[in-house]
């Protein structure tokens, strides 16, 4: 009866495995019903329709613009909070990762007060001509906000894990900070760097409460894929359960991507010290 | 290495179900019953709870109502659950124990009633129209509707898919103006925090919302807004265990105390 | 162009001064925890001293005298690190991980390889240029690592025990060829290894507990120590205390006789060596000419060679395994070392 077929003791015992089933069925079970539910005769029509092209192409766009905004931020704020100890460190690093767990209507209101008309760097991006409101600049600015922690947890861990040794070789042979960060350490955490940069496109991607709060609904110019789905429920289901679909066939292919590890090449070669 | 794997897999299940919650952000139906017994129905006095599904635009009023129902008949209950009216409509559907509905537009209700899951018909207990709302110090100095088509004026709506961007259209439609806003929103309530963050210049909103928002907004009337009127229709869910009950809070809300407090609040007879 | 180093770091307890010339090769010797990382690392700008200043000729590594505040970044400093492991840069071919010094110096992509190509060749690694370093051997890669801190053309090549992770293979390959590239060139190597300093180092510093205990030609420190790890590297005994007409006396009180060099001044600090070849065990006392007769315990028996080791109240004995036999010695045992007076050295500490 236990005698499973491969190698090894697991030490797990059976009833586990009861109730590991039932928690899988828990997360699949909702993707089967929703599956169950689409109007298959209609659904390349639902989901070709002009508005769901310009929904799915903008929020593609701006997701691969917060993807590089969470790269350009994410990376200096990693490495300065893997490697560089200050005082205040640890409350940095909470506050860098709370919109990981702020409800993202909350990131919305926050950055409407900072970016928004009357916020505190708005009004005088205001007063300079720039308006981010109703742009897919801001759209772009509410995806950051809410996937940055993605990024810069998997890279300073990634980082954490390397350690910096090769760095301080390559500094004694006589590689300036920058060449060290740009030959060395950038190449070292790649695997990891890019794993963030999937998590964060895959979080910009789904990004919904911030960017209705923050930058609204305007097809073609902020109304990403979720914000079309959920005006589309108001008045047709099938197509905002045809949508549905679509933005879970991407999101399992960026699962599928980040899972896949092409080489962990960050282990040291010799023996560990 | 493979920790690293679950936590990456954590992640993505995080980002994943934060966007998916977002789309799911309607309340869920109350679980309570009607705990009335059968013998309710051979005697005049109310008792038990009666569950009410009303329009998220009827919030402050419904809330009134219900406190003065629960309290000039003692022994019953009303449980509130505010949503949009398709929203409720959809949990309705999927059996949500609602005892009444009140909707927010007579497109819903016919839903229902299509669907057969009311009791008997509807009857209209409110009205309410359009108004523009603006910040306080209305900086676009807005006081018509044809001003919303000035350029440069930062307009938000409602989406055309909503009931109150459907109005929005009729009232378009009715005045010969064509409006480009920068935004249209899901929900009055987007449309209305648009408006009192300052975002936006202006915002057309319902009139009982402006009223709702106090001194946050500054309420513009114009005269086309009687193109697009909204009626609000209420009726009895065919699947409620306590009618009675449910009749009778229908009555308390058509009746004449019920039109004071829906008038206080902006809203018009139909 | 000499190297001239004085720096202190309280936190660790260190002091340290020392001066190379341009073509000089020294070896740090010392135990564990020592410091001998420690002045890897301040020498290279990875770690910071309290005090100190180091300099190559005229260029100033770091001065933190008086109230003076120069730091040279690391990679200004000409002073390649090469570590007990190879840290080949997993991502870069070897030929580009040597080449990565030139490079860094600004060198054009074929210069580089070009200067890579002849390092490679100097360690005999030529064939290895298109190999990730996930595809050498721990020996393979580190003579890569070699390469790369030569064709950094440092001023000063620091070798953090490069041998230390190589088996008992590589180690001796690499060793000859070590030898070979550090014969003119001005280089410090920490090694655990007596072998490293007598074949690599022109001189020997031991360092213990964060000072220099002992200095000087890799044959005299070895010959004659004067501390007691260098007696241990060399094998020997080593008892320290004051000296006297006969020989000299420890601050424990024992009296030690033997051969004066004639260096030694009575009332001066001297110490008393002699191989543990020359000691006898007895298991009772034994009266006889100019002998020295110890009362110990006995901690450890070891084989050593053809003999077995007896280690007893910090001195060692070597004797046959028949005459242990015959004694019947096991650790715990009390027993009498007995070292002829004429076997032992007596000369200053």
């Amino acid at each position: 009866m236990n005698r499973r077929s491969g190698t090894g003791y697991t030490g797990i015992p059976p009833w586990i495995y009861a109730i590991a089933a039932a928690g899988a069925l828990f997360v699949l079970l909702p993707l089967v019903a929703m599956v169950a539910k689409v109007n298959w005769p209609q659904f390349i029509p639902l989901i070709t329709s002009e508005a769901s092209l310009t929904a799915l192409g903008l929020s593609l766009r701006t997701s691969a613009a917060s993807t590089v905004s969470c790269i350009v931020l994410g990376v200096p704020l990693a490495l300065v909070l893997a490697r560089s100890p200050f005082p205040g460190q640890r409350l940095l690093r909470a506050f860098v990762l709370l919109p990981l767990v702020l409800p993202p209507v909350v990131g919305g209101i926050a950055l409407l007060y900072t970016f928004g008309r009357q916020g505190l760097l708005g009004r005088n991006l205001e007063l300079a001509g720039i308006r981010i409101a109703f742009s897919s600049t801001a759209v772009i600015l509410a995806q950051t906000f809410v996937a940055l922690p993605f990024l810069v947890v998997s890279l300073e861990g990634a980082l954490r894990t390397a350690g910096n040794k090769y760095e301080a070789v390559a500094a004694t042979l006589g590689a300036h900070p920058t060449t060290v960060l740009r030959r060395v350490t950038i190449p070292l955490v790649l695997p990891g760097l890019a794993s963030g940069a999937v998590l964060s496109f895959a979080r910009s991607l789904g990004e919904f409460g911030a960017t209705l709060t923050f930058a609204g609904s305007l097809q073609g110019v902020t109304r990403t894929l979720p914000l079309e789905i959920y005006l589309q429920r108001e008045t047709d289901a099938d197509a905002a359960v045809a949508l549905s679909l679509v933005l879970v066939a991407v999101a399992v292919a960026v699962v599928g991507l980040s899972h896949r590890r092409p080489h962990t090449s960050t282990a040291p070669q010799g023996a560990p010290q | 290495m493979s920790t690293r794997k679950h936590v990456t897999f954590l992640l993505v299940a995080g980002a994943l179900t934060a966007g998916v919650a977002g789309c799911a952000s309607g309340a869920p139906a109350t679980g309570s019953s009607s705990a009335a017994s059968s013998g309710a129905s051979e005697t005049p006095k109310l008792s038990g709870t009666v569950t009410v599904f009303a329009a998220a635009s009827l919030k402050a009023t419904f809330t009134k109502l219900a406190s003065d129902f629960e309290a000039k008949n003692p022994g019953t209950k009303v449980t509130l659950n505010f949503a949009g009216s398709s929203d409720l409509v959809t949990q309705i559907t999927q059996g949500a124990p609602a005892d009444v509905f009140a909707s927010a537009d007579t497109k819903n209700m016919t839903k229902l009633s299509d669907a057969k899951l009311i009791d008997g018909t509807a009857s209209n207990f409110a009205t309410n129209v359009l108004e523009i709302a603006v910040p306080p110090s209305n900086p676009a100095s807005i006081s018509s509707f044809a001003d919303l088509a000035k350029p440069g004026v930062k307009v938000v709506v409602c989406a055309p898919q909503v009931p109150c961007g459907a109005a929005t259209n009729t009232v378009e439609k009715a005045t010969g103006t064509t409006l480009t806003p920068v935004s249209e929103e899901s929900s009055v309530t987007d449309v209305l925090g648009k408006v009192t963050s300052g975002e936006a210049d202006a915002g057309l909103v319902y009139v009982t919302d402006v009223k709702t928002a106090g001194d946050k907004v500054k309420g513009i009337p114009f005269a086309e807004s009687d193109k697009a009127v909204n009626t609000y229709p209420i009726a009895t869910v065919g699947a409620s265990k306590n009618k009675d009950l449910a009749k009778a809070f229908i009555a308390a809300v058509t009746g004449s105390e019920g039109k004071k407090v829906l008038t206080d609040a902006g809203f018009g007879t139909p | 162009m000499t190297f001239h180093l004085n720096a202190a770091l309280a936190a660790r307890s260190f002091e340290v001064s020392l001066s190379l010339g341009p073509a000089e090769t020294i070896a740090i010797l010392g135990p564990n925890g020592a410091g001998k990382s420690t002045l890897l690392d301040i020498i290279s700008g990875l770690l910071r001293p309290d005090t100190g200043k180091a300099t190559i000729g005229d260029k100033v590594l770091f001065d933190l005298t008086a109230d003076k505040n120069v730091w040279r970044a690391p990679h200004a400093r000409g002073t390649a690190l090469l570590a007990q492991e190879a840290l080949l840069f997993p991502h870069l071919s070897a030929l580009d991980n040597v080449a990565f010094g030139p490079r860094s110096a600004g060198a054009s992509r074929t210069e580089a390889r070009e200067t890579a190509t002849h390092w490679l060749t100097e360690v005999d690694a030529g064939s290895l240029a298109s190999r990730r370093p996930g595809q050498l051997s721990g020996g393979q890669a580190q003579r890569v690592a070699v390469a790369r801190a030569l064709a950094a053309d440092p001023d000063l090549l620091l070798l953090d025990e490069p041998m230390a992770a190589l088996d008992i293979h590589a180690a001796p390959l690499l060793r000859r060829l070590l030898k070979r590239v550090l014969a003119d060139r001005r280089a410090i190597i920490i090694t655990h290894d007596i072998l490293d300093a007598l074949m690599l180092a022109d001189r020997v510093i031991v360092l213990e507990d964060g000072r220099i205990t002992e200095e000087g030609p890799t044959r005299d420190v070895l010959e004659k120590p004067r501390s007691r790890f260098a007696a241990g590297l060399a094998g020997l005994n080593l008892m320290s205390g004051t000296v006297t007409a006969a020989g000299i006396t420890t601050d424990r009180g024992q009296v030690v006789a033997g051969y004066h060099d004639g260096t030694a001044v009575p009332g001066q600090d001297g110490v008393a060596v002699f191989p543990p070849s020359a000691v006898s065990v007895f298991l009772t006392q034994e009266h006889g000419s100019p002998r020295n007769s110890f009362h110990v315990t006995i901690t450890d028996l070891e084989p050593h060679g053809d003999q077995i080791r007896v280690r007893a109240g910090g001195l060692s004995a070597d004797i046959t395994p028949a005459a242990s036999a015959d004694l019947g010695l096991t650790p715990g045992m009390t027993v009498y070392f007995v070292i002829k007076a004429t076997a032992v050295s007596i000369y200053p500490a």
